[in-house]
């Protein structure tokens, strides 16, 4: 990612955009900061506010037309706030005018021709900046139009707005004659020079003469005009002032000798691409003042402004606990990943954010611009993988995992039992593989009864920790790995029972054949007879991240329920909205934490049971004590027991039961006698509170064994004489594993295992 | 003298099984990518094996880790 692309992926997000108030407004109040200070009665804060903006605040406050109310986002809902009114009730509340800081003098003059609005902000805004100013008018005051407006304007406020001018280097020259003769002196005589075309035209000029950007006369340098008007028109007082400040901003550039064009683009009302959803807005009528022609008071105007929704956009950031865990938004993120990756020395404070990123694709359906947390996270990771820059926690026990799915203990690709051609090959995914209560014999048997033409078997793992990780290299070894098993098969049509994996085939892969279980039951084999217990009441189908886009395979899901008889009661989130259950992008690798809150906050989303068509979704709900059921365990009832009830078997059970499933299906669909399993070196014994702290620090009951087994064969452990127990730790290649354990009948009763990635020089170490 | 920061057992009294020696302070060498150390763990004076409690493990080991490993 380069600066361009960094700037490219920023502008995606719109949550910077000015809401449509302030990008109307040709000044640019920041309306929402000042209703937010009307709301809590601050008076002197919203006048800060304007102060901060305005030129000549207390007139510009009163008489101003406010071009922004119609843009207001309430307007369709039932009526624009009323900002020109709060303005007006602001500026009565509060003090008189006061000078603003203004900048020591820097020894250039300005003219200024007229003395109307626009005149006016030009000097009030090169006058505050330092600039000696001199306003030249043709009549006896200043103020032009302004001095028509006294029904807005109280006595004496235009005097005491005019009376600070000039102490800041304003000097006002009444009675002028504006011509030529007086323009061409000026050119000499001034640094630089603002001809105001107002009521005045000794030049012959129309809007059209001047630069649109700079409002440069053409052929004179450091000559600007404004204040053109267009015939018929009222006079927009705010509109004038917008043209003055887009003047002086020229001429403040020119006297000091930078780019008088450079990133003017917003300058003015401009169009803004903030998007805030009103769903669910509240229809508030406007409040209307007791007293019309006194306007609000400030109690009424403390109500009216509570009408501001504050627009922001935040559209991903409010469904999103990763988004909304680092009090970002993405275009934030996006600069500080850019960062993160640009350091060369100190602290990348931000690998964790990049690493726990679910990869989910929510924020990209939810966003108006199409951003993705899951593009840019993506390729931060390639990039820290590439630089060698990837802390090795972070992924290591996921890809440890997929190491285990891809070795022989559970790899098995083969045409079924007297088959020599196979039009089909049931995918169950290493996950499902590892539900010990899932049915995937049975699910094979069906298929292989229903499906015409042969149904091959393929036990393996899709890559998809490794993609999510940033191994490009693993993601694609593996695929290569499956591609020539698959082609050795005559390359079958993949009937695939996880979403993951068939998203994972779709991107890699996008030559093999892929379906659906769920669409296969639908459209072509029909349901078994067999059926589990059915949920009671409605459930919640929560889909898979990565099922995302496969609109065919989710309604085939709600299809199976219905002719299930199982209503079903829509999370709002779902189908192309679904959430992540925090096991994808490997979140729960790289932040367990938060990965809870993700699937904590999911299952608090609906009370009804949950209905998942991913083992690892089903697991991570039933591990928050949510009822879940996989939708297999409908059709294909498993083990005994209430199956939404059934724990989260652990990464451990998963490892045993991918290992026993392809036992069995090679004794039971081949008859291959298997050779008994090697009993294990030590016999454990895990309480569920000591195997629930293992599952949180990913420690494997074989880490535990393993330890044990060295400790007890060596006797290199440590005993504490009061209580008999044992501690043992032993280091594998990259983590280091201990125990706390008794014996008891040759068993080892665990009381807590932990681990550490340091190396300790007085710790054992395992050789090889 | 050794000052480097002591990590002792929250509980229990220890001894060596091998050896059958009570536990003794001594300094201990850490590494962990560029990172080192020295620490005092509880050590076996006559293996030289050394205990790390799990308090450590957990807590200031993981931290330790956690920033070496964004470096």
């Amino acid at each position: 990612m380069d600066q361009q692309g960094l700037r490219d992926i920023e502008y995606r997000c719109i949550q910077e955009e000015q809401p449509a108030c302030q990008a109307a407004c040709p000044l640019h109040v920041d309306v929402r900061k000042f209703m937010a200070l009307v709301r809590a009665g601050d008076m002197a804060g919203a006048r800060k506010i304007l102060d901060r903006t305005l030129p000549l605040p207390t007139v510009l406050g009163r008489v101003c037309d406010h071009p922004c109310q119609p843009h207001c986002i309430r307007s369709p809902i039932d009526a624009s706030l009323a900002i020109g009114g709060l303005e007006r009730t602001v500026i009565n509340a509060t003090g008189p005018a006061a000078k603003p800081l203004s900048m020591p003098g820097k020894g250039k003059r300005a003219a200024v021709m007229g003395g109307d609005v626009s005149a006016l902000t030009v000097a009030w805004d090169l006058g505050k900046k330092g600039y000696g100013v001199d306003v030249y008018l043709a009549g006896e005051a200043a103020g032009g139009h302004l001095l028509t407006l006294a029904t807005l304007l109280p006595p004496g406020a235009l005097a005491a707005e005019l009376d600070i001018m000039g102490r800041m280097n304003v000097a006002f020259h009444p009675g002028q004659r504006l011509d030529r003769a007086a323009f061409e002196r000026f050119c000499t005589e001034y640094d630089a020079v603002y001809v105001e075309m107002l009521d005045t035209n000794f030049l012959s000029l129309g809007r059209e003469g001047v630069d649109a950007l700079t409002l440069g006369l053409p052929g004179h340098d450091g000559v600007f005009c404004g204040g053109f008007v267009a015939p018929g028109q009222p006079l927009s007082a705010i509109s004038l002032a917008g043209e003055g400040r887009k003047a002086a901003v020229s001429m403040d550039r020119y006297l000091a000798g930078v780019s008088v064009t450079a990133s003017r683009e917003r300058e003015g009302a401009c169009p803004t691409r903030l998007f805030t959803n009103t769903e669910g807005v509240i229809p508030i009528p406007a409040v209307a003042p007791a007293e019309a022609a006194a306007g609000l008071t400030p109690a009424e105007a403390g109500t009216e402004a509570a009408r501001c929704l504050d627009c922001q956009c935040l559209e991903c950031v409010k469904s999103c606990a990763y988004l909304a865990r680092y009090k970002g938004y993405p275009k934030v993120y996006a600069r500080q990943i850019y960062n993160n990756l640009s350091i060369v020395q100190g602290s990348r404070s931000f690998n964790q954010m990049i690493n726990s990123c679910t990869m989910c694709g929510l924020c990209t359906e939810l966003c108006p611009e199409d951003f993705s947390m899951a593009d840019l996270t993506l390729a931060a990771r390639r990039d820290m993988v590439s630089r060698d820059k990837m802390p090795l926690s972070a992924h290591e026990f996921a890809l440890e995992d997929m190491a285990f799915s891809q070795s022989d203990r559970f790899t098995l690709l083969r045409h079924a039992p007297g088959e020599t051609a196979s039009a089909h090959l049931f995918y169950p995914g290493c996950m499902l593989g590892g539900d010990p209560a899932a049915s995937v014999a049975g699910v094979y048997a069906f298929l292989r009864e229903t499906l015409p033409g042969g149904v091959a078997l393929g036990l393996a793992c899709c890559g998809a920790p490794a993609w999510w990780a940033g191994r490009q290299d693993l993601a694609e070894a593996a695929m290569a790995q499956f591609r020539e098993a698959w082609e050795g098969l005559g390359r079958p049509r993949l009937v695939m029972a996880c979403a993951s994996c068939q998203a994972t085939f779709a991107r890699m892969a996008p030559e093999v054949p892929t379906i659906s279980l769920w669409r296969v039951f639908l459209e072509e084999t029909g349901l078994p007879q067999s059926r589990g217990a059915l949920p009671a009441g409605p459930v919640a189908v929560h889909d898979s991240c990565t099922s995302r886009y496969d609109a065919e395979s989710q309604a085939a899901v709600r299809a199976i329920l219905g002719s299930l008889g199982v209503d079903v009661a829509e999370l709002a989130l779902s189908g192309r909205r679904t959430e992540c259950c925090g096991f994808g992008g490997l979140q729960a690798n790289a932040h367990p934490e938060l990965a809870a809150t993700v699937i904590a906050r999911r299952a608090a989303e609906s009370p009804h049971d949950f209905i998942a068509t991913c083992s690892m979704c089903r697991d991570r709900l039933a591990g928050t004590g949510k009822r879940a059921y996989h939708l297999l365990d409908l059709l294909f009832p498993g083990g005994s027991g209430d199956p939404a009830a059934r724990p989260d078997p652990g990464f451990s059970y998963r490892h045993e039961a991918r290992a026993r499933l392809k036992r069995t299906l090679l004794e039971t669909v081949w008859r291959e006698p298997q050779s008994p399993e090697t009993p294990p070196a030590v016999r454990l014994v895990i309480p569920d509170a000591v195997r629930r702290v293992m599952e949180a620090r990913h420690v494997l009951d074989t880490d535990v064994a393993r330890t044990i087994a060295h400790a007890e064969a060596t006797g290199r452990k440590f005993t504490d004489k009061a209580t008999g127990r044992h501690l043992a730790g032993f280091a594998t290649a990259r983590v280091t594993y201990w125990a706390l354990y008794e014996l008891i009948d040759g068993a080892a009763h665990i009381h807590a295992a932990y681990s550490h990635r340091m190396n300790v020089s007085g710790v054992d170490r395992q050789e090889g | 003298m050794n000052d480097t920061p002591i990590y002792l057992p929250e509980s229990g009294d220890w001894q060596c099984a091998a050896c059958g020696q009570d536990l003794v302070p001594a300094p201990v060498g850490v590494t962990y990518l560029q990172g080192g150390f020295t620490i005092t763990l509880m050590t076996c004076p006559a293996c030289h094996l050394s205990l790390v409690p799990e308090f450590l493990a957990v807590g200031k080991m993981f931290e330790v880790e956690q920033l070496l490993e964004d470096k």
